[in-house]
């Protein structure tokens, strides 16, 4: 027995008593958490910043980025806070979890390290004003106005990256104005993006240091329980067009039927919400990951906006192998509409 | 050729059973002991690797605070730095009555974690539990046993994976319950960092790193001197019972004198009977040697709940019940056997390799070659004793000490023998008649076959009176102490500190001073130290046992500017009066005085309560010392129990205190009591041995004087007068030989082995009830030859003029 799978049974204790009704005991019932609720405002900077009284949450970066040479990476940046009781509390009696991912994925590798830290004794946190968000020496941290200049910073033992952002467009809200709903019986999000990061840094890969450039895209999402109970795991594009459009669009995979929706967001950043059904995407081929067969390989379409593309993973082994474990890496788009994006796959155990 | 002269050789035995019975009676019993000994300190030792092992400690580096707590702030500000950290945050918390260690881990990092998960996932019970409120403990069945009992409020996942004797929670529980939400006592560094960090020195100048192996080592090293105690008892045996092996090897090769020049006339080559004579004893010590330790692994399992009772009550450290069976443990023993036969041999067998082919057997000559080795061993004993001095003068600690006292009790033993010869004399001198003057001379022709019996009883009476000083002393020294420290005359423990305020507040409305125990635990350099604060009241000024203080000692401490500090945490940190002590980087206090605190391991420090206050509000206030008139005590007891709901058992009066005090303090000397009674009974033995193997061969001797008109009866009466004189000599030199050992114990080991030292007190009464067990031992064992003596037919003592031998 290792550590991680001892982790999951201490930290997901209650995610492994409820599956298998969602990944990540996202299925769960609300239980004393607050819920979202249509028509609630969201508010900016506050919301930047942490919901102690909702179960789950995350600040997910991703970023399509390449060399002076024209090699292709992706880097991931993203902090999880997961509650085991709503609130917080001071010192040790916090019942808030932490835990971040950071990978760095090119063509031929794909290293990836976890943290985990309790809240409360500030180890790991968010400050909404002016925005910082931090476990042990990984931070997301803002340099200006709110989170429009950022910096990151993460490492693992084979890894490090140091990035500037820029966002150079408005923020993203998903679904009615941040409340996105997640299947068809009404479970629902919060959630809203920033995709229109500039991108530019050093990752220092085993290799040595290499200077880069390029595009990111951050999600902010929380919630008590946004999967439906039949619903097990999902698979998420965030996909940047050469033309400047940009798509987010995911199918929850459910017993009683995929669940799909997502966002056109257009070159000059106004969100418009996809209507369920609207996006749909199919698995082309599959991959050999860690000893399951996961789809690096889609078809995905809008036809409301033309769109008719093929998604291939730049490194088909992109596998997270942290405590909750899934896919999470960039993407080339072609077709219809050419770009990069990033995909994330879960629920494939 | 061989066959024959071997059952020639053997030949001897079936002719002396009972010298046989002796031979292999006294190694197993010297065998026997040393194993036990052995076998406890190997199991302890074995428990304690364990212990650590079990509880992650030899799994990581620690950083421990050089004094005082990490604060929680200190610890995320190392982790923001990329450090990968573990906290624990240790202490004690008590249900009802009774006191736990609790090590407060975090559930979510520690490497503890693998095992806890494990026995939560046998039990099935949702491990989420453990992080949230109530919270859940994991402990040693055996632990949670006593637990269960203790409280029912948080439930307990049993594993046999942790050691017994502490409990393990996650971090929120036990800071909630030591009320200590903002320090930690250490850190694991975690394996896999990241490189590149800046290094731990610089980031936290005030942490000292502890290497993972040490750090297991803690309770090893803090119990370290209770087993070389152990240890050098349990030699002190091994060659007590040596005494006799070697007399009955001499004996025995002795008598068989003539039969070798007899074999080897017949041609027998002198080496092929050495070789013999060595096999027969390899045999000899085999057998004795796996007798020894089936007895030994009985004492030893029958010693160890004390030993178990005394390292609890002493050092804190949790041994398991069971004795194991270790084959190194049977290997070292049988060793030791075999080894100590051929040592106790060696100087026979070389005297017979180098005895002349014809040689005559001539025991009676021997007496002369008897007094020129009295010198060479006087001799060599001065200088044994000599050597310890010197040690004990150029180096310090337990090893030096225990080196010393070796020196000195070999070393008398060396002198002896000469020292009774020379006392013999004397009283030849002094004797007038004719039968005193051949009782005296006879009795120092006897002496060289007695001596060594006299070493032994020299050792084992010495050692009975310097260890029974010593515990008496420090029994005295311990109910003196308790009169002064618990001035108090009753002490209650509430429940909740609500209700320890209601309490406060209500005896103090009847006019009853109240006078709050409180502490904070923290860690000096790495080790834990309890910090108590006092409110200023007379009933320290006038009964806290201190041993030195600064003039306005009190004062200073009631202005929270000073500190008093334990006996042994001020030896072990070399603190004295006037010197100052960090207790947290931003708080040094003057050392005003240093107090006795016998009984308790572990640093202690006293400060003002006010002080402490400022600094850690939340620590419990739940116990209070009552000062009243004792009259009024029963009175008290009964309606503090009436107005508050205080369970029976947590209100508790000075008598009762002192006499749970007493008999912890007793049991932890059963085993040292044991010990020494087991000494005393080998070297008993030793002393009948000798008789009995000496009487075969005094019937030349005894035979002309009773030619010369003395009545059997005589001769047996003068026999045990004999025994009684040897055994007087002997023991009026074990007496300041005893009380010597009793000052190196009380002055040199004990301040290394505890950190205290004790006054010595003297107890002649108790010198002269020893002093009449050893005469008594040496008229018992005279009487059986004695007995013989008066029965012997007449016919045998005129034998002894018609043939010589």
């Amino acid at each position: 027995m290792n550590v991680r799978s001892v982790l999951t049974i201490f930290i997901a204790g209650w995610a492994t008593e409820a599956l298998p009704q969602g990944y990540a005991g996202l299925g769960t019932e609300a239980g004393g958490f607050s819920v979202p609720e249509l028509g609630g405002q969201l508010s900016f900077p506050r919301d930047h910043g942490a919901h102690p009284d909702f179960r789950i949450e995350w600040w997910y970066l991703t970023a399509n980025l390449t060399d002076t040479g024209g090699n292709d990476y992706g880097i991931q940046w993203t902090l999880f806070r997961s509650a085991l009781a709503p609130g917080e509390a001071e010192g040790w009696q916090s019942p808030q979890i932490w835990m971040a991912h950071a990978a760095v994925t090119a063509p031929d590798q794909h290293l990836f390290a976890e943290r985990i830290a309790r809240g409360g004794v500030g180890q790991a946190g968010v400050l909404a004003d002016p925005f910082d968000a931090w476990i042990g020496d990984w931070q997301m941290r803002s340099t200006g106005e709110a989170i429009e200049r950022m910096e990151i910073t993460a490492s693992g033992q084979e890894f490090s990256y140091e990035l500037q952002l820029f966002a150079d467009g408005p923020l993203a809200l998903h679904g009615e104005d941040g409340y996105s709903v997640k299947s068809a019986s009404g479970q629902a999000s919060y959630y809203y993006s920033q995709p229109h990061y500039q991108v530019s840094g050093t990752l220092d890969l085993p290799g040595g240091p290499i200077a880069v450039t390029g595009r990111g895209w951050m999600d902010r999402e929380w919630s008590s329980q946004p999967l439906a109970e039949d619903q097990s795991g999902w698979d998420w594009f965030s996909l940047s067009f050469d033309s400047g459009d940009k798509l987010m669009g995911f199918v929850l995979r459910g017993e009683r039927g995929d669940f799909t929706s997502g966002t056109w967001i257009t070159a000059d950043g106004k969100a418009e919400p996809l209507a369920p059904g609207a996006f749909y995407a199919e698995a082309l081929a599959a991959s050999d990951v860690q000893g399951r067969q996961v789809p690096t390989r889609w078809h995905a379409s809008l036809p409301e906006k033309g769109v008719s593309i093929e998604v291939q993973a730049l490194n088909p082994k992109s596998w997270m192998g942290t405590t909750f474990s899934y896919w999470e890496g960039p993407v080339s788009v072609s077709g219809s509409h050419s770009g990069k994006g990033y995909l994330e796959m879960t629920g494939y155990e | 050729m061989i066959r024959s002269a071997l059952s020639a050789i053997l030949s001897h035995w079936r002719r002396h059973p009972l010298q046989l019975a002796t031979l292999m009676a006294g190694l197993a019993l010297a065998t026997g002991l040393w194993s036990a000994v052995q076998a406890i300190n190997g199991e302890a030792r074995a428990s304690y690797a364990r212990a650590a092992e079990q509880l992650g400690t030899t799994a990581a580096d620690r950083l421990a605070p050089e004094g005082g707590t990490i604060t929680l702030q200190q610890y995320a500000s190392l982790r923001r730095s990329g450090w990968q950290l573990t906290p624990v945050l240790e202490g004690t918390v008590r249900f009802k009555r009774q006191s736990f260690d609790i090590m407060g881990i975090d559930l979510l990092s520690h490497p503890l974690v693998p095992a806890l998960a494990e026995a939560a996932e046998q039990d099935s019970v949702p491990a989420l539990d453990a992080l949230l409120p109530p919270g859940r403990f994991f402990a040693h069945p055996e632990t949670a046993r006593m637990l269960a009992a203790a409280q029912s409020e948080h439930p307990i996942t049993e594993t046999d994976r942790l050691p017994p004797g502490v409990l393990i929670a996650d971090i929120s529980l036990a800071s909630r319950l030591l009320r200590q939400p903002d320090s930690l006592s250490y850190l694991l560094i975690l394996p896999d960092q990241v490189s590149g960090l800046t290094p731990l020195q610089h980031l936290a100048p005030g942490l000292i790193r502890i290497p993972a192996r040490s750090a297991a080592a803690d309770t090893a090293r803090l119990t370290d001197s209770f087993h070389l105690n152990l240890t050098a008892f349990g030699l002190l045996s091994f060659a007590v019972g040596l005494f006799i092996v070697q007399g009955t090897i001499s004996l025995s090769l002795e008598q068989r004198r003539g039969m070798i020049r007899t074999l080897r006339g017949l041609g027998v080559p002198m080496r092929v009977l050495v070789v013999l004579l060595a096999a027969e004893l390899a045999v000899v010590a085999l057998i004795s040697g796996t007798a020894g330790l089936a007895g030994g692994y009985l004492v030893a399992a029958a010693l160890l709940p004390d030993v178990q009772a005394t390292l609890a009550g002493l050092y804190g450290a949790a041994v398991d019940g069971s004795l194991g069976l270790r084959l190194e443990w049977v290997l070292s023993g049988l060793a030791m056997a075999c080894s100590g036969t051929f040592l106790a041999g060696a100087q026979a067998l070389y005297d017979l390799w180098r005895m002349p082919l014809l040689a005559a057997p001539a025991p009676q000559a021997r007496g002369q070659q008897a007094i020129r080795s009295h010198k060479a061993a006087a001799c060599a004993g001065a200088l044994c004793i000599l050597a310890g001095i010197a040690i004990i003068a150029l180096f310090q600690g337990l090893l030096a000490g225990f080196v010393f006292l070796s020196g000195l009790m070999l070393g008398a033993a060396l002198v002896l023998p000469l020292l009774i010869a020379t006392g013999l004399r004397i009283g030849a001198r002094l004797s007038t008649r004719p039968f005193t003057e051949w009782l005296w001379a006879d009795t120092r022709a006897q002496l060289p076959g007695m001596s060594l019996a006299l070493m032994a009883l020299l050792l084992a009476l010495a050692t009975n009176i310097g260890v029974g000083t010593m515990v008496s002393s420090f029994r005295l020294t311990f109910i003196g102490w308790l009169d002064q420290r618990l001035a108090a005359e009753v002490y209650v423990t509430a429940v909740s500190d609500q209700q320890g305020t209601r309490l406060t507040q209500w005896l103090e409305d009847q006019g009853i001073t109240v006078l709050p125990i409180r502490r904070s635990e923290i860690r000096y350099k790495g080790a834990p130290l309890r910090v108590y604060g006092v409110a200023d009241d007379e009933t320290y000024r006038l009964n806290w046992p201190l041993l030195e203080a600064l003039p306005g000692v009190w004062d200073r401490v009631a202005a929270g500017e000073a500190l008093l500090v334990n006996e042994q945490f001020a030896r072990r940190h070399d603190l004295s009066p006037g010197l100052s002590l960090a207790l947290a980087p931003d708080w040094e206090l003057t050392i005003a005085g240093i107090y006795s605190d016998y009984g308790n391991p572990n640093g202690q420090v006293i400060t003002s309560l006010a002080a402490l206050l400022d600094r850690e509000p939340d620590i419990p206030n739940r116990q209070f010392g009552l000062r009243l008139p004792a009259e009024d005590v029963p009175e008290i007891v009964s309606s503090i129990r009436e107005v508050f709901e205080i369970p029976r058992e947590n209100i508790v009066d000075q008598a009762g205190i002192k006499a749970r005090s007493l008999s912890i303090f007793d049991r932890t000397f059963t085993i040292t009591s044991a010990l020494n009674l087991l000494t005393l009974g080998v070297a008993g033995f030793a002393m009948l041995t000798s008789l009995l193997t000496l009487w075969s061969q005094r019937l030349p001797q005894l035979a002309p004087v009773w030619a010369m008109g003395l009545s059997r009866r005589q001769l047996a009466g003068a026999e045990i007068l004999r025994s009684l004189l040897l055994a007087a000599f002997t023991a009026v030199l074990a007496l300041p030989l005893g009380l010597v050992l009793a000052w190196a114990l009380l002055a040199v080991i004990n301040v290394e082995a505890f950190g205290w030292k004790l006054p010595m007190h003297l107890f002649p009464g108790d010198w002269l009830r020893l002093i009449l067990l050893a005469l008594l031992a040496a008229a018992v064992a005279a009487a059986l030859p004695a007995r013989r003596l008066s029965r012997l037919d007449p016919a045998e003592l005129l034998k002894v003029f018609a043939n010589e031998r």
